[in-house]
């Protein structure tokens, strides 16, 4: 470790340690492990020796206070560090049992199977026909304008935006509102048909109407996709979730189904998490 | 007392009428510290003074500066011996502007009425200045007492303040467009005057430019040529030639040093990428004349075409490579500006970098991209140097790069370079050239920033 990192004295100070994480960190049938990981920005140590699995069929919320690595661990579960030029990444993260930080992995073809959907709903400035059309075709799922317009209008159609857009797919994302935007994003990421969904405050910049659209959504997601969230809102991860994992410092703090972690926090830093008491 | 001491007077008012005006202000509102009961800062109440005790001076110096002269010489005139005053206005002129000349010089002109009429000029120049300092002082201290009375606790100073700096800085941005008018107003009122020798439609659409003016009225071929025509097309040719290296490798090194290259990198290329800006036009022309120039005609003969000495394809090559970092740097900071939100998205699509910056990046950074493509196109279009000394004089109504063209900027240098007489077509010629060059660059200017403003809107 090159600098000594806070978290360890804070976890010492309240008296965990080496155990983390208490709860459940196994799935039975898992679909991502997660091993050893370390992530470090700099000299910010922001993830530090994190490991859990995350199954089949399960929606898993990360939440914590701010600046504790839930964005950092969502972003290293689809490679996106890669890019960022101080960003250095040790441990292992398997995927249906494949490590993807083996040199035998490609990133591109990872974030195929590995989507995204960001905090502020960010449609390229192009067509709403493009915005969802794009991943299919660096992908090259289609392989002709029929298929394409299938795969549009389907993915459309599971968010739920097929109807109101139907008559103005050549206008640009860009033209459209906050809500309907992000829901443009998730189609933009189903489009691809990826394995995992990985979602960063999907909901931040929403209006309570336009959230609770999302979080139907991610409802009838969850039977297809596994999906990550991130999420500041302690409601949302009740709602959407069953599985939560806490963070504090760049540390895993407990992990475990949803219903237990929110009526019976095995550790006092969730507990006054969940409270209200920090965070 | 000359000009510099009347103004160092004037700052000394400035001073003491600050610190009065803060005193008797402070005063009023019963000392130090006592600002709750004034309406404004003690301050504002010193700036007030100040302004009152200098503004009317000012002024009057302003004034006094521009008509001085002429009111010196009128009262000379009036002063000078009969036999001199019954010469005709011309003569009257050129004597007095030998008064001038001889009040400038050193030595006493030898001439007895030229050395009287130059000390009288003298000595009612003194007067004036003494009359301007007694003026300023009598007018500053004016506006002091003007100050002093008006100075009282519910005053409002501070307002008093705002407005005036609003009007300094009113007036500060009206130079600046006052001399854009100014010079759109001379230059429109020259070319006039040109089109009444020479119509309109023979300037726009003839195909001739041989702008011969004759000197005496027998002289054959007298009848200069205006057609504009050849211009415009070499300098459209010109232009294009350049945008075409320009364009490609202006868009390419800023995708590259804004999406590509590491922090390391970036921090050397684009400073070297921007000295290439700061290498003046001259250079760029004798690097075209000498070497680019011979270089293509080489080529271009060792495939058998025929290549002028001075072609346009030099010319538009080297001008091209100038304009490079314009448009690079535009387009960096436009491809910058594209939200990291965005590229990220693609990104986790599974886009790859060439993908994210050409189907994603570039499209949202058009807008600024197109904006730096038209500056770079006026430039283009009125860049002198590199064309005067690579293109030729030429005037071909040619399309091929290879030949000999010739540019408005161009004529307009060559019309006005050496002796010319200012109302002859040739020379007024310059000026239709000039206001047509104007027309050009500023529909270009309104069409791109049109542009840029509409897309702007739509990607916010």
């Amino acid at each position: 470790m090159r600098t000594p990192s806070k978290a360890n004295d804070v976890a010492a100070d309240a008296g965990g340690g080496p155990e983390f994480p208490v709860g459940d960190p196994s799935a039975p049938d898992p679909c991502i492990q997660i091993r050893d990981l370390n992530a470090w920005y700099g000299d910010i140590h922001a993830l530090c020796d994190v490991g859990f699995e995350i199954g089949h069929g399960e929606v898993l919320a990360l939440i914590g206070p701010s600046g504790c690595g839930k964005t950092t661990l969502l972003r290293c579960l689809n490679r996106l560090n890669d890019a960022v030029e101080d960003a250095r990444v040790t441990g292992e993260v398997t995927l249906d049992g494949q490590n993807i930080y083996s040199g035998s992995v490609d990133p591109v073809a990872l974030r195929a199977r590995v989507g995204m959907v960001f905090q502020k709903p960010n449609p390229f400035p192009k067509s709403i026909y493009d915005n969802v059309a794009y991943g299919a075709r660096i992908h090259g799922l289609a392989s002709d304008r029929a298929e394409l317009d299938e795969i549009v209008h389907t993915s459309l159609e599971r968010v739920g935006l097929l109807k109101e857009v139907r008559a103005r797919l050549d206008e640009p994302g860009t033209d459209l509102s906050g809500g309907q935007q992000q829901r443009l994003c998730i189609a933009r990421t189903i489009a691809v048909d990826p394995e995992v969904i990985l979602m960063d405050e999907p909901c931040s910049a929403l209006d309570p109407i336009a959230t609770a659209k999302i979080e139907d959504l991610i409802d009838e997601l969850s039977a297809e996709y596994v999906i990550v969230i991130v999420t500041h809102s302690m409601q949302q991860a009740a709602r959407v979730s069953n599985r939560v994992a806490y963070m504090n410092q760049g540390q895993l703090v407990e992990v475990g189904e949803t219903d237990r972690i929110f009526t019976n926090p095995l550790h006092k830093l969730t507990e006054d998490y969940i409270t209200g008491r920090i965070g | 007392m000359d000009l510099t001491s009347i103004l160092l007077l004037l700052a000394g008012l400035a001073v003491g009428a600050f610190l009065f005006g803060r005193s008797r202000a402070q005063a009023l509102g019963g000392g130090v510290g006592a600002a709750r009961n004034l309406h404004s800062l003690p301050d504002y109440y010193g700036y007030f003074a100040a302004l009152c005790a200098v503004l009317p001076p000012l002024m009057v110096l302003t004034l006094w500066a521009a008509f001085e002269e002429r009111v010196v010489l009128a009262l000379l005139a009036n002063g000078l011996p009969d036999h001199l005053q019954a010469l005709s206005p011309g003569q009257l002129d050129l004597f007095l502007n030998s008064v001038r000349n001889a009040a400038s010089a050193a030595s006493v002109p030898a001439d007895p009425v030229l050395a009287a009429a130059t000390d009288e000029y003298l000595s009612l120049g003194r007067s004036s200045r003494w009359l301007l300092s007694g003026l300023a002082v009598v007018l500053g201290a004016g506006g002091v007492a003007a100050a002093w009375r008006s100075i009282h606790p519910a005053f409002r100073a501070r307002n008093r303040v705002e407005t005036a700096i609003r009007w300094f800085l009113i007036a500060a941005s009206g130079v600046a467009v006052l001399t854009t008018v100014g010079i759109l107003l001379a230059v429109s009122f020259e070319a006039l005057r040109f089109f009444r020798d020479v119509s309109l439609s023979e300037f726009l659409f003839g195909t001739t430019w041989s702008p011969q003016a004759a000197i005496r009225d027998d002289q054959i071929g007298s009848a200069g040529r205006f057609g504009m025509l050849p211009l415009l097309s070499g300098t459209l040719l010109i232009a294009v030639i350049a945008m075409a290296v320009a364009i490609p490798v202006g868009i390419l090194s800023a995708m590259y040093t804004a999406e590509y290259a590491s922090t390391r990198v970036r921090a050397l290329a684009r400073p070297v990428l921007e000295i290439l800006a700061g290498i003046p036009t001259v250079v760029y022309g004798f690097f075209a004349v000498l070497m680019v120039a011979p270089w293509i005609r080489t080529i271009g003969e060792s495939l058998g075409l025929n290549v002028a000495a001075e072609s346009a394809l030099a010319a538009g090559l080297v001008m091209g490579f100038m304009i490079v970092p314009l448009v690079s740097s535009l387009s960096d900071e436009a491809i910058r500006a594209v939200p990291a939100s965005i590229r990220e998205g693609a990104e986790a699509l599974g886009a790859t970098r060439s993908e994210i910056a050409l189907d994603i990046v570039l499209p949202a950074a058009m807008p600024g991209i197109v904006g730096g493509i038209l500056l770079a196109v006026s430039r283009a279009i009125g860049e002198t140097m590199i064309v005067v000394m690579a293109a030729g004089l030429a005037a071909n109504l040619s399309f091929n790069p290879l030949e000999s063209v010739t540019t408005v900027t161009v004529q307009i240098t060559t019309l006005l370079v050496g002796d010319q007489e200012f109302d002859s077509a040739r020379t007024l010629a310059a000026f239709a050239l000039g206001l047509v060059l104007f027309i050009i660059t500023m529909l270009l200017n309104v069409v791109g920033l049109g542009y840029v403003r509409r897309y702007r809107e739509r990607y916010e």
